[in-house]
Protein backbone atom coordinates (compact mmCIF):
# COMPACT_ATOMS: atom_id res chain seq x y z
CA UNK A 1 0.00 0.00 0.00
CA UNK A 2 2.90 2.41 0.72
CA UNK A 3 4.35 1.90 -2.29
CA UNK A 4 0.96 2.42 -4.58
CA UNK A 5 1.16 5.49 -2.49
CA UNK A 6 3.92 6.45 -3.35
CA UNK A 7 3.54 6.26 -6.74
CA UNK A 8 0.58 7.92 -7.31
CA UNK A 9 0.87 10.43 -4.73
CA UNK A 10 -2.23 12.82 -6.73
CA UNK A 11 -4.83 10.04 -5.41
CA UNK A 12 -3.74 10.82 -1.32
CA UNK A 13 -6.71 13.40 -1.35
CA UNK A 14 -9.15 11.88 -2.88
CA UNK A 15 -8.70 8.88 -0.66
CA UNK A 16 -8.91 11.23 1.90
CA UNK A 17 -11.94 12.88 0.81
CA UNK A 18 -13.97 9.81 -0.64
CA UNK A 19 -15.84 8.06 2.51
CA UNK A 20 -17.05 11.20 3.82
CA UNK A 21 -17.75 12.98 0.72
CA UNK A 22 -19.75 9.81 -0.59
CA UNK A 23 -21.50 9.99 3.40
CA UNK A 24 -22.64 13.22 2.71
CA UNK A 25 -23.71 12.69 -0.98
CA UNK A 26 -25.91 9.86 0.29
CA UNK A 27 -27.46 11.43 3.23
CA UNK A 28 -27.29 14.94 2.37
CA UNK A 29 -27.28 15.52 -1.22
CA UNK A 30 -29.44 13.01 -2.56
CA UNK A 31 -31.96 13.46 0.46
CA UNK A 32 -32.20 16.95 -1.46
CA UNK A 33 -33.56 15.78 -4.28
CA UNK A 34 -35.73 12.95 -3.16
CA UNK A 35 -37.62 15.57 -1.86
CA UNK A 36 -37.27 17.96 -4.72
CA UNK A 37 -39.19 14.70 -6.28
CA UNK A 38 -41.59 14.55 -3.44
CA UNK A 39 -42.74 17.66 -3.57
CA UNK A 40 -44.09 17.04 -7.18
CA UNK A 41 -46.03 14.33 -6.41
CA UNK A 42 -50.08 14.06 -5.97
CA UNK A 43 -51.96 11.53 -4.21
CA UNK A 44 -52.06 10.18 -0.12
CA UNK A 45 -50.01 7.56 1.99
CA UNK A 46 -53.18 5.22 1.38
CA UNK A 47 -54.00 5.58 -2.41
CA UNK A 48 -50.35 5.62 -3.20
CA UNK A 49 -48.42 8.71 -4.67
CA UNK A 50 -47.42 9.63 -8.51
CA UNK A 51 -45.23 12.36 -10.01
CA UNK A 52 -45.84 14.69 -12.14
CA UNK A 53 -44.48 18.19 -13.10
CA UNK A 54 -48.06 19.88 -13.17
CA UNK A 55 -48.15 19.34 -9.41
CA UNK A 56 -45.98 22.56 -9.24
CA UNK A 57 -49.05 23.84 -7.96
CA UNK A 58 -48.42 21.98 -4.41
CA UNK A 59 -46.07 25.27 -4.07
CA UNK A 60 -48.45 27.48 -4.79
CA UNK A 61 -51.22 26.06 -3.08
CA UNK A 62 -48.30 25.64 0.08
CA UNK A 63 -47.65 29.40 -0.17
CA UNK A 64 -50.94 30.44 -0.32
CA UNK A 65 -52.32 28.26 2.78
CA UNK A 66 -49.61 28.64 4.94
CA UNK A 67 -48.69 32.58 4.17
CA UNK A 68 -49.41 33.18 7.35
CA UNK A 69 -46.75 30.69 9.25
CA UNK A 70 -44.50 31.87 6.12
CA UNK A 71 -43.98 35.39 7.24
CA UNK A 72 -44.32 34.95 10.98
CA UNK A 73 -40.95 32.92 11.00
CA UNK A 74 -39.47 35.74 8.65
CA UNK A 75 -40.86 38.08 11.38
CA UNK A 76 -39.78 36.60 15.03
CA UNK A 77 -36.44 35.01 13.22
CA UNK A 78 -35.20 38.54 11.94
CA UNK A 79 -36.68 40.32 15.68
CA UNK A 80 -35.05 37.45 17.71
CA UNK A 81 -32.05 38.30 15.26
CA UNK A 82 -31.89 41.81 16.13
CA UNK A 83 -32.17 41.08 20.10
CA UNK A 84 -29.40 38.36 20.05
CA UNK A 85 -27.35 41.45 18.31
CA UNK A 86 -28.38 43.82 20.97
CA UNK A 87 -27.52 41.79 23.40
CA UNK A 88 -24.29 40.07 22.25
CA UNK A 89 -22.55 42.79 21.03
CA UNK A 90 -21.70 44.71 24.54
CA UNK A 91 -20.89 40.86 25.87
CA UNK A 92 -19.00 40.23 22.94
CA UNK A 93 -16.74 44.00 23.30
CA UNK A 94 -16.60 43.08 27.21
CA UNK A 95 -14.72 39.76 27.11
CA UNK A 96 -12.81 40.75 23.87
CA UNK A 97 -11.54 44.38 25.33
CA UNK A 98 -11.77 44.10 29.15
CA UNK A 99 -11.94 40.55 29.74
CA UNK A 100 -8.11 40.65 30.69
CA UNK A 101 -7.33 37.20 32.26
CA UNK A 102 -10.66 36.37 32.73
CA UNK A 103 -11.65 36.44 29.10
CA UNK A 104 -11.23 32.57 29.15
CA UNK A 105 -13.44 32.08 31.88
CA UNK A 106 -16.03 34.79 30.85
CA UNK A 107 -16.28 33.14 27.07
CA UNK A 108 -16.58 29.71 29.53
CA UNK A 109 -19.88 31.04 31.20
CA UNK A 110 -21.32 32.03 28.15
CA UNK A 111 -20.71 29.01 26.23
CA UNK A 112 -21.67 26.93 29.36
CA UNK A 113 -25.50 27.17 29.45
CA UNK A 114 -25.86 25.50 25.94
CA UNK A 115 -24.44 22.48 27.44
CA UNK A 116 -27.53 21.27 28.36
CA UNK A 117 -30.29 20.04 26.41
CA UNK A 118 -32.02 22.63 24.32
CA UNK A 119 -35.57 21.36 24.95
CA UNK A 120 -34.75 21.49 28.79
CA UNK A 121 -33.44 25.25 28.50
CA UNK A 122 -36.48 25.62 26.69
CA UNK A 123 -38.74 23.95 29.13
CA UNK A 124 -36.96 25.72 32.08
CA UNK A 125 -38.09 29.29 30.28
CA UNK A 126 -41.49 27.82 30.59
CA UNK A 127 -40.89 27.89 34.12
CA UNK A 128 -39.79 30.98 34.41
CA UNK A 129 -42.14 33.06 32.27
CA UNK A 130 -45.36 31.31 33.55
CA UNK A 131 -47.97 33.20 34.29
CA UNK A 132 -47.72 33.51 38.77
CA UNK A 133 -44.04 32.11 38.21
CA UNK A 134 -40.40 33.18 39.39
CA UNK A 135 -40.71 36.21 37.10
CA UNK A 136 -44.16 37.48 36.87
CA UNK A 137 -45.16 36.06 40.23
CA UNK A 138 -43.78 38.71 42.56
CA UNK A 139 -44.23 41.28 40.26
CA UNK A 140 -48.19 40.70 40.66
CA UNK A 141 -48.11 40.33 43.90
CA UNK A 142 -46.83 43.73 44.80
CA UNK A 143 -49.23 45.12 42.20
CA UNK A 144 -47.12 46.36 39.40
CA UNK A 145 -48.53 44.35 36.84
CA UNK A 146 -52.38 43.32 36.57
CA UNK A 147 -53.52 39.67 37.55
CA UNK A 148 -53.95 38.90 33.91
CA UNK A 149 -51.18 39.86 32.61
CA UNK A 150 -49.29 37.00 30.81
CA UNK A 151 -46.14 36.29 29.06
CA UNK A 152 -45.94 32.22 28.14
CA UNK A 153 -48.26 31.68 25.39
CA UNK A 154 -47.61 34.81 23.37
CA UNK A 155 -45.52 35.86 20.47
CA UNK A 156 -42.97 37.82 23.26
CA UNK A 157 -42.28 34.50 24.96
CA UNK A 158 -41.46 32.57 21.44
CA UNK A 159 -39.06 35.32 20.28
CA UNK A 160 -37.45 35.49 23.88
CA UNK A 161 -36.83 31.49 23.55
CA UNK A 162 -35.62 31.43 20.29
CA UNK A 163 -33.26 34.90 20.78
CA UNK A 164 -32.02 32.71 23.97
CA UNK A 165 -31.28 29.41 22.49
CA UNK A 166 -29.47 31.10 19.21
CA UNK A 167 -27.18 33.56 21.17
CA UNK A 168 -24.02 32.19 21.22
CA UNK A 169 -23.94 31.82 17.10
CA UNK A 170 -24.24 35.80 17.41
CA UNK A 171 -22.10 36.08 20.22
CA UNK A 172 -18.89 33.78 19.74
CA UNK A 173 -18.23 35.27 15.82
CA UNK A 174 -18.62 39.08 17.23
CA UNK A 175 -16.09 38.20 19.65
CA UNK A 176 -13.54 36.53 17.30
CA UNK A 177 -14.18 39.44 14.75
CA UNK A 178 -13.44 41.84 18.04
CA UNK A 179 -11.04 39.72 19.40
CA UNK A 180 -8.45 40.07 15.97
CA UNK A 181 -8.66 44.00 15.79
CA UNK A 182 -5.45 45.45 16.36
CA UNK A 183 -5.81 47.67 19.66
CA UNK A 184 -3.31 50.21 18.47
CA UNK A 185 -5.70 50.98 15.70
CA UNK A 186 -8.03 52.30 18.18
CA UNK A 187 -4.75 53.81 20.56
CA UNK A 188 -3.92 55.79 17.62
CA UNK A 189 -7.49 57.07 16.64
CA UNK A 190 -7.31 58.30 20.32
CA UNK A 191 -4.17 59.62 19.79
CA UNK A 192 -5.21 61.90 16.70
CA UNK A 193 -8.23 63.17 18.89
CA UNK A 194 -10.93 61.23 18.09
CA UNK A 195 -13.45 60.77 20.76
CA UNK A 196 -14.01 57.30 22.45
CA UNK A 197 -17.51 57.15 20.89
CA UNK A 198 -15.51 58.49 17.47
CA UNK A 199 -13.08 55.90 17.65
CA UNK A 200 -15.67 53.18 18.38
CA UNK A 201 -18.33 54.50 15.81
CA UNK A 202 -15.00 54.77 12.68
CA UNK A 203 -12.69 51.56 13.64
CA UNK A 204 -14.30 49.16 15.75
CA UNK A 205 -17.50 49.08 14.82
CA UNK A 206 -16.91 48.70 11.05
CA UNK A 207 -13.91 46.08 11.47
CA UNK A 208 -16.46 43.92 13.60
CA UNK A 209 -18.51 43.27 10.73
CA UNK A 210 -17.79 40.56 9.68
CA UNK A 211 -18.54 38.71 12.98
CA UNK A 212 -22.23 41.01 13.16
CA UNK A 213 -22.25 39.18 9.58
CA UNK A 214 -21.99 36.21 9.99
CA UNK A 215 -23.59 35.90 13.73
CA UNK A 216 -26.59 37.20 11.92
CA UNK A 217 -26.49 33.99 9.37
CA UNK A 218 -25.56 31.87 11.94
CA UNK A 219 -28.69 32.80 13.77
CA UNK A 220 -30.96 33.81 11.42
CA UNK A 221 -30.99 30.36 9.88
CA UNK A 222 -31.69 28.26 12.22
CA UNK A 223 -34.06 30.77 14.05
CA UNK A 224 -36.18 30.77 10.82
CA UNK A 225 -36.32 26.65 11.15
CA UNK A 226 -37.48 26.72 14.37
CA UNK A 227 -40.69 25.00 16.19
CA UNK A 228 -39.48 24.25 19.40
CA UNK A 229 -39.95 27.52 21.12
CA UNK A 230 -43.05 28.13 19.32
CA UNK A 231 -44.18 24.67 20.76
CA UNK A 232 -43.57 24.66 24.29
CA UNK A 233 -43.64 28.82 24.56
CA UNK A 234 -46.27 30.28 22.12
CA UNK A 235 -49.87 29.65 21.40
CA UNK A 236 -51.89 28.16 18.59
CA UNK A 237 -51.56 31.48 16.48
CA UNK A 238 -48.08 31.74 16.76
CA UNK A 239 -47.00 28.51 15.17
CA UNK A 240 -44.09 29.14 12.33
CA UNK A 241 -43.53 27.28 9.44
CA UNK A 242 -41.11 24.54 11.19
CA UNK A 243 -44.45 23.39 13.33
CA UNK A 244 -46.31 23.04 9.75
CA UNK A 245 -43.80 20.96 8.04
CA UNK A 246 -43.35 18.68 11.20
CA UNK A 247 -46.72 18.37 11.46
CA UNK A 248 -47.35 17.89 7.74
CA UNK A 249 -44.93 14.75 7.60
CA UNK A 250 -44.92 13.29 11.08
CA UNK A 251 -48.52 13.67 11.76
CA UNK A 252 -50.77 14.48 8.59
CA UNK A 253 -47.87 12.35 6.69
CA UNK A 254 -48.70 14.92 3.74
CA UNK A 255 -45.60 14.41 2.19
CA UNK A 256 -45.57 16.02 -0.82
CA UNK A 257 -46.93 19.40 0.68
CA UNK A 258 -44.50 19.12 3.67
CA UNK A 259 -41.41 18.37 1.23
CA UNK A 260 -43.02 21.76 -1.13
CA UNK A 261 -43.23 23.84 2.25
CA UNK A 262 -39.21 22.94 3.14
CA UNK A 263 -38.12 23.95 -0.39
CA UNK A 264 -39.77 27.13 -0.11
CA UNK A 265 -38.11 27.24 3.22
CA UNK A 266 -34.87 26.72 2.05
CA UNK A 267 -35.51 29.08 -0.86
CA UNK A 268 -36.47 31.82 1.72
CA UNK A 269 -33.43 31.50 3.47
CA UNK A 270 -30.75 31.10 0.42
CA UNK A 271 -32.55 34.68 -0.98
CA UNK A 272 -32.67 36.30 2.66
CA UNK A 273 -28.53 35.62 2.89
CA UNK A 274 -28.30 37.19 -0.87
CA UNK A 275 -30.43 40.05 0.12
CA UNK A 276 -28.59 40.41 3.42
CA UNK A 277 -25.22 39.96 1.83
CA UNK A 278 -26.01 42.39 -1.18
CA UNK A 279 -27.49 45.47 1.37
CA UNK A 280 -24.34 44.80 4.43
CA UNK A 281 -21.86 44.65 1.65
CA UNK A 282 -22.50 47.73 -0.66
CA UNK A 283 -23.34 49.47 2.57
CA UNK A 284 -20.31 48.55 4.10
CA UNK A 285 -18.08 49.47 1.15
CA UNK A 286 -19.87 52.91 1.01
CA UNK A 287 -20.04 53.72 4.71
CA UNK A 288 -16.03 52.25 4.87
CA UNK A 289 -15.32 54.69 2.11
CA UNK B 1 -16.45 68.59 14.44
CA UNK B 2 -12.86 67.21 13.88
CA UNK B 3 -11.73 70.89 12.38
CA UNK B 4 -12.28 71.82 16.06
CA UNK B 5 -10.25 69.44 17.45
CA UNK B 6 -7.19 69.82 14.99
CA UNK B 7 -4.37 71.59 17.64
CA UNK B 8 -3.08 74.63 16.46
CA UNK B 9 0.61 75.11 14.77
CA UNK B 10 2.62 75.91 17.90
CA UNK B 11 0.30 74.94 20.81
CA UNK B 12 1.42 72.14 23.35
CA UNK B 13 -0.29 68.68 22.08
CA UNK B 14 -2.67 68.44 24.47
CA UNK B 15 -5.26 66.13 25.10
CA UNK B 16 -8.58 68.61 25.08
CA UNK B 17 -10.93 68.41 28.31
CA UNK B 18 -12.98 65.74 28.47
CA UNK B 19 -16.90 66.93 27.64
CA UNK B 20 -19.63 65.14 29.15
CA UNK B 21 -20.27 62.38 26.89
CA UNK B 22 -16.63 61.61 27.05
CA UNK B 23 -17.05 61.31 30.97
CA UNK B 24 -20.42 59.26 30.16
CA UNK B 25 -18.41 56.73 27.70
CA UNK B 26 -15.78 56.70 30.29
CA UNK B 27 -18.36 55.39 33.07
CA UNK B 28 -19.70 52.86 30.57
CA UNK B 29 -16.27 51.43 30.03
CA UNK B 30 -15.18 51.19 33.76
CA UNK B 31 -18.81 49.99 35.24
CA UNK B 32 -21.86 49.95 33.00
CA UNK B 33 -20.03 47.02 30.46
CA UNK B 34 -19.14 45.23 33.69
CA UNK B 35 -22.93 45.37 35.31
CA UNK B 36 -24.04 44.48 31.93
CA UNK B 37 -21.92 41.48 31.81
CA UNK B 38 -22.71 40.09 34.93
CA UNK B 39 -26.35 40.44 33.94
CA UNK B 40 -25.89 39.05 30.61
CA UNK B 41 -24.53 36.21 32.22
CA UNK B 42 -27.03 35.64 35.04
CA UNK B 43 -29.56 35.48 32.15
CA UNK B 44 -27.60 32.91 30.28
CA UNK B 45 -27.48 30.98 33.33
CA UNK B 46 -31.14 31.05 35.05
CA UNK B 47 -32.78 28.27 33.01
CA UNK B 48 -29.88 25.56 33.58
CA UNK B 49 -30.43 27.05 37.40
CA UNK B 50 -33.79 26.67 37.24
CA UNK B 51 -33.26 23.02 35.38
CA UNK B 52 -30.96 21.59 38.08
CA UNK B 53 -33.70 23.41 41.19
CA UNK B 54 -36.72 21.29 39.72
CA UNK B 55 -34.81 18.42 40.02
CA UNK B 56 -35.10 18.37 43.95
CA UNK B 57 -38.77 19.58 43.21
CA UNK B 58 -40.89 17.06 44.62
CA UNK B 59 -44.33 17.51 42.34
CA UNK B 60 -46.39 15.31 44.43
CA UNK B 61 -47.73 13.94 41.43
CA UNK B 62 -48.64 17.34 39.84
CA UNK B 63 -46.74 18.27 36.94
CA UNK B 64 -42.89 19.78 37.44
CA UNK B 65 -43.78 23.40 36.80
CA UNK B 66 -44.39 24.75 40.02
CA UNK B 67 -42.53 24.73 43.22
CA UNK B 68 -43.70 22.24 45.47
CA UNK B 69 -40.94 21.54 48.15
CA UNK B 70 -37.69 19.58 48.40
CA UNK B 71 -36.88 16.54 48.01
CA UNK B 72 -34.06 14.01 46.96
CA UNK B 73 -36.51 11.70 45.62
CA UNK B 74 -35.13 11.87 41.58
CA UNK B 75 -31.41 11.97 42.76
CA UNK B 76 -31.72 8.64 44.30
CA UNK B 77 -34.39 7.37 42.20
CA UNK B 78 -32.87 8.44 38.70
CA UNK B 79 -34.68 5.70 36.56
CA UNK B 80 -37.90 4.85 38.50
CA UNK B 81 -39.40 6.65 35.46
CA UNK B 82 -40.84 4.11 32.81
CA UNK B 83 -38.38 4.42 30.11
CA UNK B 84 -36.14 7.03 30.65
CA UNK B 85 -33.08 4.69 31.33
CA UNK B 86 -33.56 3.01 27.94
CA UNK B 87 -33.86 6.86 26.48
CA UNK B 88 -30.53 7.61 27.78
CA UNK B 89 -29.11 4.59 26.82
CA UNK B 90 -30.11 4.78 22.95
CA UNK B 91 -29.10 8.46 22.74
CA UNK B 92 -25.28 7.38 24.45
CA UNK B 93 -24.99 4.70 22.09
CA UNK B 94 -26.07 6.78 19.03
CA UNK B 95 -23.68 9.65 20.57
CA UNK B 96 -20.58 7.21 20.50
CA UNK B 97 -21.33 5.99 17.40
CA UNK B 98 -21.76 8.60 15.46
CA UNK B 99 -18.73 11.00 17.23
CA UNK B 100 -16.35 8.02 16.17
CA UNK B 101 -17.69 7.59 12.62
CA UNK B 102 -18.22 11.01 11.71
CA UNK B 103 -14.73 12.22 13.76
CA UNK B 104 -12.89 9.54 11.25
CA UNK B 105 -14.31 10.63 8.11
CA UNK B 106 -14.31 14.15 8.97
CA UNK B 107 -10.61 14.15 9.75
CA UNK B 108 -10.01 12.52 6.59
CA UNK B 109 -11.39 15.38 5.22
CA UNK B 110 -9.86 18.11 7.35
CA UNK B 111 -6.40 16.08 6.34
CA UNK B 112 -7.07 16.43 2.80
CA UNK B 113 -8.17 20.31 2.25
CA UNK B 114 -5.39 21.33 4.98
CA UNK B 115 -2.53 19.25 3.65
CA UNK B 116 -3.22 18.48 0.20
CA UNK B 117 -3.95 20.43 -2.67
CA UNK B 118 -5.73 19.18 -5.39
CA UNK B 119 -8.72 20.14 -8.21
CA UNK B 120 -11.94 20.74 -6.54
CA UNK B 121 -10.55 21.95 -3.26
CA UNK B 122 -12.78 25.09 -3.28
CA UNK B 123 -15.97 23.16 -4.24
CA UNK B 124 -15.44 20.77 -1.50
CA UNK B 125 -14.88 23.63 1.34
CA UNK B 126 -18.12 25.42 -0.02
CA UNK B 127 -19.92 21.93 -0.13
CA UNK B 128 -18.76 21.39 3.74
CA UNK B 129 -19.99 23.98 4.71
CA UNK B 130 -23.55 23.49 3.12
CA UNK B 131 -25.31 21.57 5.60
CA UNK B 132 -24.08 23.83 8.47
CA UNK B 133 -26.41 26.39 6.60
CA UNK B 134 -29.28 24.14 6.13
CA UNK B 135 -32.00 24.68 8.54
CA UNK B 136 -32.20 21.06 10.77
CA UNK B 137 -35.70 20.74 9.63
CA UNK B 138 -35.19 20.52 6.33
CA UNK B 139 -32.12 18.10 6.54
CA UNK B 140 -34.57 15.98 8.95
CA UNK B 141 -37.07 16.05 6.48
CA UNK B 142 -35.23 15.21 3.00
CA UNK B 143 -33.86 12.51 4.88
CA UNK B 144 -37.21 11.22 5.71
CA UNK B 145 -38.48 11.08 2.19
CA UNK B 146 -35.72 9.56 1.09
CA UNK B 147 -36.22 6.46 3.71
CA UNK B 148 -39.64 6.51 2.65
CA UNK B 149 -39.44 6.88 -1.00
CA UNK B 150 -36.73 3.51 -0.40
CA UNK B 151 -39.08 1.90 1.65
CA UNK B 152 -36.80 -1.33 2.41
CA UNK B 153 -34.70 -2.11 5.33
CA UNK B 154 -32.27 -0.97 6.66
CA UNK B 155 -33.84 2.52 5.70
CA UNK B 156 -37.44 1.86 6.08
CA UNK B 157 -39.45 1.52 8.65
CA UNK B 158 -37.11 4.20 10.71
CA UNK B 159 -35.23 2.85 13.51
CA UNK B 160 -31.59 3.30 15.57
CA UNK B 161 -29.71 2.80 12.28
CA UNK B 162 -31.60 5.74 10.35
CA UNK B 163 -31.19 7.89 13.44
CA UNK B 164 -27.50 6.69 13.03
CA UNK B 165 -26.98 7.59 9.43
CA UNK B 166 -28.83 11.03 10.20
CA UNK B 167 -26.31 12.08 13.12
CA UNK B 168 -23.12 11.05 10.95
CA UNK B 169 -23.94 13.30 8.37
CA UNK B 170 -24.86 16.28 10.15
CA UNK B 171 -21.60 15.80 12.61
CA UNK B 172 -19.09 15.55 9.96
CA UNK B 173 -19.25 19.43 8.60
CA UNK B 174 -18.77 20.01 11.90
CA UNK B 175 -15.61 17.87 12.85
CA UNK B 176 -13.83 18.92 9.64
CA UNK B 177 -14.22 23.14 10.58
CA UNK B 178 -12.68 22.11 14.06
CA UNK B 179 -9.86 19.90 12.66
CA UNK B 180 -9.32 21.90 9.92
CA UNK B 181 -8.88 24.89 12.25
CA UNK B 182 -6.57 23.32 14.52
CA UNK B 183 -4.26 21.83 11.16
CA UNK B 184 -3.77 25.60 9.49
CA UNK B 185 -2.34 26.57 12.33
CA UNK B 186 0.70 24.12 12.05
CA UNK B 187 3.41 24.56 8.66
CA UNK B 188 3.71 21.50 7.21
CA UNK B 189 7.80 21.49 7.79
CA UNK B 190 7.53 19.19 10.50
CA UNK B 191 6.05 16.64 8.55
CA UNK B 192 8.45 17.51 5.04
CA UNK B 193 11.28 17.11 7.76
CA UNK B 194 9.90 13.49 8.77
CA UNK B 195 9.55 12.61 5.26
CA UNK B 196 13.19 13.72 4.07
CA UNK B 197 14.25 11.18 6.91
CA UNK B 198 13.02 8.73 5.26
CA UNK B 199 10.02 7.94 7.26
CA UNK B 200 6.75 7.18 4.48
CA UNK B 201 3.56 8.45 4.51
CA UNK B 202 1.83 6.05 6.80
CA UNK B 203 4.69 6.49 9.67
CA UNK B 204 4.82 10.39 8.75
CA UNK B 205 1.33 10.56 9.54
CA UNK B 206 1.48 7.99 12.95
CA UNK B 207 4.60 9.49 14.46
CA UNK B 208 4.29 12.97 13.17
CA UNK B 209 1.00 14.67 11.50
CA UNK B 210 -1.45 12.26 14.20
CA UNK B 211 0.19 13.95 17.60
CA UNK B 212 -0.27 17.04 15.74
CA UNK B 213 -4.16 17.17 15.33
CA UNK B 214 -4.81 14.90 18.37
CA UNK B 215 -5.71 17.85 20.58
CA UNK B 216 -8.18 19.12 17.19
CA UNK B 217 -10.17 15.66 16.94
CA UNK B 218 -10.86 15.25 20.56
CA UNK B 219 -11.99 18.90 20.48
CA UNK B 220 -14.05 18.09 17.39
CA UNK B 221 -15.08 14.61 19.10
CA UNK B 222 -16.67 16.39 21.91
CA UNK B 223 -18.61 18.72 19.57
CA UNK B 224 -19.91 15.68 17.78
CA UNK B 225 -21.07 14.17 21.04
CA UNK B 226 -22.78 17.09 22.38
CA UNK B 227 -24.57 17.62 18.90
CA UNK B 228 -25.86 14.20 18.94
CA UNK B 229 -26.99 13.95 22.04
CA UNK B 230 -28.69 17.40 22.26
CA UNK B 231 -30.02 16.39 18.68
CA UNK B 232 -34.29 16.39 18.86
CA UNK B 233 -35.12 18.10 15.46
CA UNK B 234 -33.36 15.52 13.17
CA UNK B 235 -33.79 12.82 15.45
CA UNK B 236 -38.18 13.39 15.32
CA UNK B 237 -37.88 12.65 11.17
CA UNK B 238 -35.71 10.07 11.44
CA UNK B 239 -36.45 8.19 14.32
CA UNK B 240 -39.84 6.01 13.73
CA UNK B 241 -40.73 4.17 17.21
CA UNK B 242 -36.50 4.65 18.39
CA UNK B 243 -37.04 6.93 21.61
CA UNK B 244 -34.12 9.11 22.80
CA UNK B 245 -33.31 11.55 25.27
CA UNK B 246 -34.51 14.54 23.76
CA UNK B 247 -37.58 12.60 22.69
CA UNK B 248 -38.31 11.10 25.57
CA UNK B 249 -38.02 14.64 26.71
CA UNK B 250 -40.75 16.51 24.40
CA UNK B 251 -42.63 13.74 24.66
CA UNK B 252 -42.79 14.63 28.71
CA UNK B 253 -42.85 18.56 27.65
CA UNK B 254 -46.80 19.47 27.62
CA UNK B 255 -47.48 17.28 30.47
CA UNK B 256 -44.36 18.13 32.73
CA UNK B 257 -41.45 16.23 32.58
CA UNK B 258 -40.60 13.91 35.75
CA UNK B 259 -37.85 15.77 38.24
CA UNK B 260 -35.84 12.59 36.90
CA UNK B 261 -35.37 14.32 33.62
CA UNK B 262 -34.09 17.28 35.00
CA UNK B 263 -31.14 14.81 37.47
CA UNK B 264 -30.21 13.78 34.11
CA UNK B 265 -30.14 16.83 31.99
CA UNK B 266 -28.52 18.40 35.50
CA UNK B 267 -25.74 15.32 34.89
CA UNK B 268 -24.78 15.86 31.71
CA UNK B 269 -24.00 19.77 32.31
CA UNK B 270 -21.89 19.14 35.25
CA UNK B 271 -19.92 16.40 32.80
CA UNK B 272 -19.38 18.47 30.08
CA UNK B 273 -18.62 21.43 32.09
CA UNK B 274 -16.21 19.19 34.07
CA UNK B 275 -14.71 18.16 30.99
CA UNK B 276 -14.01 21.24 29.78
CA UNK B 277 -12.39 22.44 33.19
CA UNK B 278 -10.16 19.23 33.48
CA UNK B 279 -8.95 19.64 29.96
CA UNK B 280 -8.19 23.31 30.37
CA UNK B 281 -6.28 22.55 33.21
CA UNK B 282 -4.40 20.13 31.81
CA UNK B 283 -3.57 21.91 28.75
CA UNK B 284 -2.86 24.89 31.80
CA UNK B 285 -0.31 22.87 32.91
CA UNK B 286 1.17 21.30 30.23
CA UNK B 287 1.79 24.50 28.98
CA UNK B 288 3.71 25.70 32.18
CA UNK B 289 5.79 23.10 32.34
CA UNK B 290 7.15 23.40 28.85
CA UNK B 291 8.00 26.74 29.72
CA UNK B 292 9.30 25.71 33.16
CA UNK B 293 11.33 22.96 30.89
CA UNK B 294 12.52 25.59 28.23
CA UNK B 295 13.82 28.13 31.10
CA UNK B 296 15.77 25.31 32.42
CA UNK B 297 17.38 24.40 29.58
CA UNK B 298 18.01 28.16 28.52
CA UNK B 299 19.84 28.36 31.96
CA UNK B 300 21.76 25.80 31.48
CA UNK B 301 23.08 26.63 28.19
CA UNK B 302 23.33 30.10 29.78
CA UNK B 303 25.62 28.34 32.74
CA UNK B 304 27.79 26.02 30.39
CA UNK B 305 28.48 29.23 28.32
CA UNK B 306 29.85 31.16 30.98
CA UNK B 307 31.72 27.69 32.13
CA UNK B 308 33.66 27.86 28.65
Amino acid sequence: MGGFLRRHKRVIPYLLLAPGLLWLIAFYVVPGFQMFMTSLWSGTLETGYEFALSNVSNYTEALTRYWPQFSRSILYGAAATLLTFAISYPLAYTIAFRGGRFKNLLLFLVVAPFFTSFLLRTISWKIILGDTGILLGPLKEIGLLPAEFQLLATPIAVVAGITYNFLPFMTLPIYVSLEKIDKRLVEAAEDLFATSIGAFRRITFPLSLPGVFAGSLLTFIPAMGDYINAELLGNPQTTMIGNVIQNQFLTQNNYPTASALSFILMAGILLAVAVYARLLGTDELAGGA
Amino acid sequence: MAATRTPQVGTPLTRPSPSISERFVRFWNHYLLFIYTGFAIVYLMAPVAVMALFSFNDPAGKSNFVWQGFTLDAWQNIFAVPGLEGAVGISLGIAIASTVVATTLGTLIALALARHDFRGRGGTNLFIFLPMATPEIVLGASLLTLFVAIGAPPFFPLSFITILIAHIMFNISFVVVTVRARLSGFPTHLEEAAMDLGANELTTFRKITFPLILPGVMAAGLLAFSLSIDDFVITNFTAGGTVTFPMFIYAKARIGIPPQVNVVGTIIFLSAVGLVAISTIASRRQAMRDEAMARRHATEAANAADAA
